[in-house]
């Protein structure tokens, strides 16, 4: 019956766990919907035959004195009509109540779900995953493990849609927004942009490839060579006609938000000594802390070093760097925690010690990322005095 | 001139139409805008849905196809759906209707309709000078980054929002203080009140519109970045002023079609509304309602569960209103004594089109729903069951209703019932298959779509060249009346409407001396000596 109805209205396959769920209530509206109507059609049809002008029981059949036999108005038609409404709204009530308890559960990620970074641009998808690798146009997905998307956009709204997965959300430029879902077997999925973007915005698509856990781990180890090489993913951006030439790396967009929130100012990305640890080459390194332990600087510690910078701080560096909690959101986290991956086979030309007030000599500024265009350069290390006299502080307080 | 001249007659030449102060001129020239733009907006429609026809490039390029459906939006809206009813048929009969000689600001009234010539001028140039591709909604910050003609095209619809608001405020004022002598609030036609509630959110609603646009213009001109994220401008902001507008919007689109309806339902039914107050007060409960609905519109686009729940519950109370008037307007049909005509035709076909896309806006409005349908075709399949099925019906009924009254004139009531069929069934031709689109997961504002798609484009694109037809009869046939017409008696359809008892077409003054009020607009069961109304009487 389930079956039979999805395949009238057309529905896409159910291939979320809330997808039956959402199709169940969708067919209990609609074909309420649909009886509503029809009946309202054909009551308001049988009263245009029954009381036609001439008819059986038009009034002037009715006789000649203009008398009432069935007043228009009657305390059972007032009774009917007040029933009606009273029926409809409880109706109505209780799809609002099923319907929000759904929309609150599409809203609330399970714990242990996985996360990837997702950015839209126009008019492509780029789908960064926790351990570090990214793909363009292309989202790889374990199933049966709940996955949340926290997504931002570079340029103007985007919406991530999967019909199969009977999710949307809009992805809007400035602010992060999350979804999840847990693909119940393996397939291609259809993501489309539903949020009109521009003349590409019909061929804005990509697929969510679900695989089963170690086709999925396999995948994702084919992915890392491409995106941790630093400038361009060579997968086709969008599939459809008019992919874009530019490919997108979330890396560059770290690089940017570096820029931005003035993380450059104190930290170089070619080795020099800086108030704080170069970047170059520190990712995956073994490193001492304060108080004679040591770190392996991963995603994790990168992380807990934006948001609580004093937790563990890096031998020889004086604890001056103020907590970024609040100032960068997750997804700008995900990509400097990449853009600092990217620069991990930078040789390093200075020790890791305390540096002097100015640097001295300039190296020649490591640009391992194609720059986006239009987008300022790092911020240059040997332009003169690239010591402490940074701009004025936009977002370290 | 005398009193009694038709007010077709009183003053000749293009001058006194152009500088008329006359309200029922001013609604005849509203009615050739208005019409005018059907007709440019029904071609762009057609253009687009022949676009459709294949999955990839049919007869236009993406540019143009997101151009078209952009003007598509904005001329059917704001050109033709928030004016034409109040602009051609609330000005032309809601002074009638209230027993009085004009509107309160004759003037305002003649500076409303230039407002909205002027603005749509200015529309239409944004069309030719570059094109809008921004879709109606404006949406930023893509609006503010387009290359297009957005500002021009915006500060167009913000003009035309002043007429709007010089129209509410002129039938505000009109209801308020020009009713005839013993005239009470309940005596007033049911049109009127629709009128009456449409002009109260045009008068609320459109400054915001206004303003929006306006913040939308000048980011676009000077990079203000008022909206725009990179300068601290916040795009969903814009999303909730646009639509704090655009949905009370909707029923300044549909509020005058249900008043049209009531009129319509009771003079060819021949009885009394069944419930003249729940007509009445369901119609201030709209508007009021209308207002704290808004926000369904953003249901993904990252507003808080909460937000989503409370204006969830609130937008299905709208259609609890609307369900009154339609169980009020069936009930009517009961015990009554029905002539079926071209506008009765239109009115059932408005009762199942209506039902069934107001049952649909329940079923979006329900959020987990929404989710899987929000920017697909079940949306443009639903609120096009409101707007054509609804409004753009209730307006050809009204023109085919009040026709006689306006221009003395009769229609052929065989091509009616013709052109209504095919509007009606080209309609449902048309959009029925969207409604599948959308649940199947095609996105809107799409100029390709995958292949698996078009069937049920095509079938779309069918109906709507049915629905052109039917069009393109209609305007054939009441041209044609217009000019060669059998002349039209004073009241053709035995309708006890006040408009009714003034002689055809209505003399400039609209009523020869103090107008009767006795017996009421739906008083069809009590006899009265001046009743044309039953000849066996």
């Amino acid at each position: 019956m389930s079956e039979l109805l999805r395949r009238i209205l057309m529905l896409p396959e159910q291939s979320s766990t809330v997808a039956a769920d959402i199709d169940r209530l969708h067919y209990f509206v609609i074909v309420v919907t649909m009886l509503g109507a029809a009946g309202v059609a054909a009551t308001t049809l049988w009263f245009l035959i029954r009381y036609r002008e001439g008819g059986p029981l038009s009034r002037r059949s009715r006789g000649k004195t203009g008398e009432e036999i069935r007043p228009a108005r009657t305390r059972a038609a007032l009774i009917a009509e007040l029933t009606a409404v009273g029926g409809l709204l409880s109706l109505f009530v209780l799809w609002w109540v099923i319907g929000f308890r759904q929309f609150v559960g599409l809203h609330s990620p399970p714990e242990d779900s996985l996360e990837v970074y997702v950015t839209a641009k126009q008019w492509m998808w780029s789908f960064a995953y926790p351990n570090g690798t990214g793909s363009n146009g292309v989202l790889y997905v374990p199933v049966g493990q709940p996955v949340e998307l926290i997504m931002t956009s570079r340029d103007v709204v985007h919406s991530f849609y999967v019909p199969e997965f009977r999710i949307k959300q809009d992805v809007v430029p400035g602010r992060s927004s999350t979804v999840w879902f847990e693909v119940v077997r393996p397939g291609r999925y259809q993501v489309f942009c539903a949020e009109y973007c521009g003349i590409s915005h019909s061929t804005m698509r990509a697929q969510v490839i679900a695989l089963d856990g170690e086709d999925y781990a396999r995948a994702l180890e084919g992915l890392s060579a491409i995106q941790l090489a630093g400038p361009t993913a060579d997968r086709p951006a969008v599939v459809g006609e008019q992919a874009p030439a530019e490919p997108l790396s979330l890396a560059a967009i770290g690089q940017r938000v570096a820029a931005q929130a003035g993380c450059l100012r104190c930290h170089t990305v070619d080795g020099t000594a800086h108030t704080g640890p170069t970047w170059a080459g520190l990712y995956g390194a073994t490193i001492p802390l304060e108080g004679g332990q040591v770190a392996v600087a991963s995603e994790a510690y990168l992380t807990e070093s934006m948001m609580d910078p004093r937790a563990k701080v890096h031998l020889g560096f004086k604890p001056v760097m103020p907590s970024y909690q609040g100032i960068i959101d997750a997804p700008q986290i995900g990509a400097l925690v990449h853009y600092i991956r990217s620069l991990r086979d930078v040789r390093r030309s200075g020790g890791p010690e305390p540096a002097p007030a100015a640097v001295e000599g300039s190296v020649p500024l490591v640009q391992p990322l194609t720059g986006e265009p239009g987008e300022p350069p790092a911020p240059p290390p040997a332009s003169p005095p690239a010591s402490g006299t940074a701009p004025p502080a936009e977002a370290t307080p | 001139m005398t009193s009694t001249a038709s007010y077709l007659t009183a003053g000749r030449g293009l001058r006194s139409w152009l500088f008329t102060r006359d309200h029922k001129r001013i609604g005849i020239l509203f009615l050739i805008g208005t019409s005018g733009a059907l007709f440019v907006g029904g071609v762009f429609a057609l253009l687009l849905r022949l676009e459709l026809l294949t999955p990839g490039e049919t007869i236009m390029g993406a540019l143009d196809y997101n151009r078209l459906f952009t003007q598509h939006g904005i001329v059917m809206v704001f050109l033709f759906m928030v004016p034409a009813i109040p602009g051609v048929f609330g000005n032309f009969f809601l002074p009638i209707m209230l027993g009085a000689e004009d509107v309160a600001f004759p003037r305002l009234n003649l500076a409303s309709f230039y407002a909205y010539a002027i603005g749509s001028a200015i529309v239409l140039a944004a069309l030719f000078a570059g094109g809008v591709d921004t879709g109606w909604t404006f949406y930023t910050p893509y609006s503010t980054s387009s290359l297009t003609a957005v500002a021009t095209a915006a500060f167009g619809v913000f003009v035309i929002g002043l007429s709007s608001i010089f129209t509410g405020i002129n039938f505000v004022v009109t209801t308020h203080t020009l009713r005839a002598r013993g005239m009470g609030w309940m005596d007033i036609p049911l049109f009127v009140w629709s009128i009456y509630a449409t002009a109260i959110i045009q008068v609320l609603a459109t400054p915001v519109l206004g303003l929006s646009l306006l913040l939308v213009a000048v980011d676009h001109a000077w990079g203000l970045g008022i909206f725009d994220p990179a300068q601290g401008g916040d795009p969903i902001l814009f999303q909730h002023l646009f639509w704090f507008y655009s949905h009370p919007a909707v029923y300044i689109m549909v509020l005058p079609a249900m008043g049209v309806v009531s009129e319509v339902v009771c003079t060819f039914a021949h009885n009394r509304p069944f419930s003249y107050t729940a007509i009445a007060l369901s119609s201030l409960g709209i508007a009021f309602i209308g207002f704290l609905s808004w926000g369904h519109h953003l249901f993904v686009s990252g507003m808080s569960v909460l937000d989503a729940g409370v204006f969830g519950i609130l937008s299905m109370f709208v259609a609890i209103f609307s369900a009154i008037k339609v169980f009020t307007w069936t009930a009517t049909l009961r015990g009554g004594r029905i002539t079926f005509t071209t506008p009765m035709f239109y009115f059932f076909g408005f009762m199942f089109l209506f039902v069934f896309g107001g049952m649909t806006g329940v079923a979006v409005a329900t959020s987990s729903l929404d989710v899987h349908w929000h920017d697909t075709y079940f949306v443009v399949a639903h609120f096009h069951f409101i707007m054509v099925g609804g409004t753009l019906t209730a307006f050809l009924a009204a023109l085919h209703y009040w026709f006689p009254k306006m221009f003395g004139r009769v229609y052929s009531e065989k091509w009616g019932i013709i052109g209504a069929t095919m509007v009606i069934l080209g309609f449902a031709f048309t959009f029925t298959p969207q409604f599948l689109l959308g649940n199947a997961g095609m996105p809107r504002r799409y100029f390709s779509y995958p292949a698996e798609f078009q069937w049920l484009n095509v079938l779309s694109t069918a109906g709507a060249s049915i629905l052109g037809l039917g069009m393109a009869i209609t305007l054939g046939y009441l041209v044609y009346a217009l000019f060669r017409g059998a002349p039209a008696e004073d009241n053709p359809w035995r309708s006890r409407g006040f408009e009714w008892r003034t002689p055809t077409p209505p003399p400039l003054h609209n009523f020869a001396g103090q107008p009767e009020m006795v017996p009421g607009a739906y008083d069809y069961h009590v006899a009265d000596h001046h009743d044309h109304d039953d000849p066996a009487s």
